[in-house]
């Protein structure tokens, strides 16, 4: 019986394998050693050959004042909208661990901006924040809080425009870090935040020296993937502001783009976008890291 | 140090069910080591979580110390109480543990290591201090959980099931060690359980709960010799009472009381027995048989005998309980009734 199941299981696993593997080679690995090549090569769109030129794209690419003012970004703009997000994400999660009327619904809500489309979502934002016709604008003029015709200029000053993709970052991170910070909740045994109440601690003493504690390795997982979604990602950057204006809110992802695809030099936009590789690296194995450390139980 | 006391506490969990707790009404006294016995799903855990303050009564008034805490916190209680999962904070190292409600109370901070030196001392784990609750074995984590809830002297102390997470040897040992703790710290304890012995063993006095409401409250010796209703007389003991019912009576006598008729001293009834089958306990045998004529013919009894090596399956013995051992019960309520002359033939 036994060796007919582990053939069977080796066929089988090979079969159940095969399209991640292909699809990771493919869509990620191809692409990652092509970056590499191209980030030590002179390539541009329509050249043809390659020579190596060794460590010329990266200095070039580091004396740009626009990819100086993109790595800036990329850390606000990370920095940031991750504090928002654990912050409210820990919120959200112990408002919806309580039990209420119609709580199902409200989690089926708050999970919509991670099931939507993120273009979609980008390109609501992007009306609800236009220079014209700007609902929020409206609003504002209707209540007298600003005027007409000098309303603010939500993606086209570099403060608010900078605030601006932050804040819609975060509203399309949130719900992915509320739910694992609400099944980290979750895990935390009924019993332990009674002992808590019994031992006279009121509800801060509790989040913060046992709830958060505890939550401790899910809340490290939620930053790693924010980080990483963050860091690589330039959806929303792209859709609202494309970067601007005057570069104020470029990040890494959107420079790179910019430069190798629409600016057509691949080898400076493959030498940005490597730039994020040794940040990410060193982010992850941190994260891991702590989290392995703080283990519980 | 303080009294606890219910007054008709009810709780119903959801709306047309049956409470989980019905009418309550008991008061410990100072001091006291008070049992909660009774069989899952009975009601003594919510009970308990009630006085601790974790569940609200849907009636009724608890009362500590004369003083009415429905509407109080559990820090306002003033209680302490120790989980049966123990609930160790598992992030935190077991002197911090043990010094956490000191820093939720706000005991001077200058307090905090004399304190949790005496507590640890007086359950004997200071080597342990520095330790992680995922490093201690069962019996240690009990420890800590009691220390943790000494640590802060509280008025009252409520004990959920703490020994049930251990194996059966330490058990009986720790059982001692909670005895003898009580005796030292005088305070009164509330404790829960689903064993019989534990009860027995440590209660001054034990509440026996079934579907949420009070069987009888009495010291260990009043609701094992004289059980108020039936199901008091079969929850305690084991094997349980043997019941035999009769007209409008039951009529109960232990299987300790159930002898060979020569054993029998003083005013007894006799009982000719079939044996079914014996058991041999080590300590002590019990013969399972069926009442042989006489008006309960066919009916299985249970006996518990010193020795009875001698007895073979089909045997027909004479048997017989001193009539003074002989309990009544009501057949229609259930509950104890006066003795009653019977015709047993």
């Amino acid at each position: 019986m036994k060796p007919r199941v582990a053939s069977r299981g080796i066929g089988l696993g090979i079969a159940m394998f095969a399209p991640a593997v292909l699809y990771i080679v493919a869509l990620v690995g191809l692409p990652f050693v092509m970056a590499f090549l191209y980030a030590f090569g002179d390539v541009r769109i329509g050249s043809e050959g390659y020579n190596f030129v060794g460590l010329e794209n990266f200095a070039s690419v580091l004396e740009s004042p626009s990819f100086r003012k993109a790595l800036g970004n990329s850390f606000i703009f990370t920095i940031s909208s991750q504090v928002l997000v654990l912050v409210g994400a820990t919120i959200l999660a112990l408002a919806l661990q309580s039990r209420f009327r119609g709580r199902g619904f409200v989690r089926f809500l708050i999970l919509l901006p991670w099931v939507a489309p993120i273009s979609l979502g980008a390109i609501g934002w992007k009306w609800i924040l236009d220079s014209l016709y700007s609902v929020i604008n409206w609003v504002l003029v209707a209540l007298h809080l600003a005027k007409p015709f000098d309303a603010p200029m939500w993606l086209g000053e570099p403060k608010l425009a900078m605030l601006s993709v932050i804040l819609v970052h975060t509203w399309r991170l949130l719900p992915f870090s509320t739910v694992i910070v609400l099944a980290g909740l979750t895990a935390i045994p009924r019993d332990i935040p009674e002992a808590a109440a019994v031992d006279g601690a009121r509800f801060w003493r509790t989040l913060f020296q046992i709830t958060l504690p505890m939550m401790r390795p899910i809340l490290n997982v939620a930053l790693l993937f924010g980080i990483i979604f963050t860091f690589t990602d330039m959806t929303v950057v792209y859709i609202l502001t494309a970067g601007g204006p005057f570069d104020s809110t470029q990040v890494l992802p959107s420079l790179a783009f910019t430069t190798g695809i629409l600016g057509g030099d691949l080898s400076a936009g493959a030498a940005i976008s490597i730039f994020l590789v040794p940040i990410l690296v060193v982010v992850a194995y941190g994260m891991l890291r702590v989290a392995h450390r703080s283990e519980v139980v | 140090m303080a009294i606890v006391e219910t007054r008709g506490v009810t709780k119903v969990f959801k709306k047309g069910e049956l409470g989980a707790v019905n009418d309550v009404d008991l008061v410990t006294h100072e001091g006291e080591f008070l049992v909660f016995l009774g069989p899952s799903g009975s009601g003594k855990t919510t009970l308990l979580r009630m006085i601790a303050g974790l569940e609200t009564p849907t009636r009724g008034e608890i009362l500590i110390g004369g003083q009415v805490v429905n509407h109080m916190t559990p820090r306002e209680r003033r209680i302490a109480m120790v989980f049966q999962s123990y609930a160790l904070y598992p992030h935190l190292t077991v002197r911090n543990n043990i010094a956490f409600p000191l820093k939720a109370q706000g005991v001077p901070r200058g307090l905090h290591k004399e304190k949790v030196e005496w507590a640890a001392g007086l359950l004997g784990i200071q080597r342990l201090l520095e330790r992680k609750p995922r490093e201690l074995s069962g019996g240690e984590r009990q420890r800590v959980a009691l220390a943790r809830a000494i640590v802060r002297e509280p008025s009252v102390f409520l004990l959920d099931e703490p020994l049930s997470n251990l194996d059966a040897k330490l058990r009986a040992s720790a059982r001692e060690e909670l005895e003898t703790f009580h005796r030292r710290i005088a305070t009164t304890t509330i404790y829960v359980t689903h064993d019989q012995v534990e009860a027995m063993a440590m209660g001054d006095r034990v509440v026996v709960l079934h579907q949420g409401r009070v069987r009888q409250i009495g010291t260990p010796t009043e609701v094992y010799d004289d059980p108020a209703d039936t199901f008091v007389a079969t929850f305690l003991g084991s094997p349980p009472m043997n019941l035999l019912e009769h007209d409008h009576t039951i009529v109960g006598f232990r299987p300790e009381h159930l002898m060979p008729a020569e054993q029998a001293r003083g005013t007894t009834v006799k009982l000719p027995l079939k044996v079914q089958n014996v058991e041999y306990l080590g300590a002590d045998w019990i013969v399972y048989g069926l009442l042989e004529g006489g008006r309960f013919a066919g009916k299985p009894v249970r006996a518990r005998l010193l020795d009875a090596s001698g007895f073979r399956i089909g045997d027909l013995r004479e048997f017989a309980v001193p009539e003074d051992r002989l309990r009544f019960f009501d057949r229609e309520s259930e509950k104890k009734t006066a003795p009653k002359a019977m015709e047993w033939s």
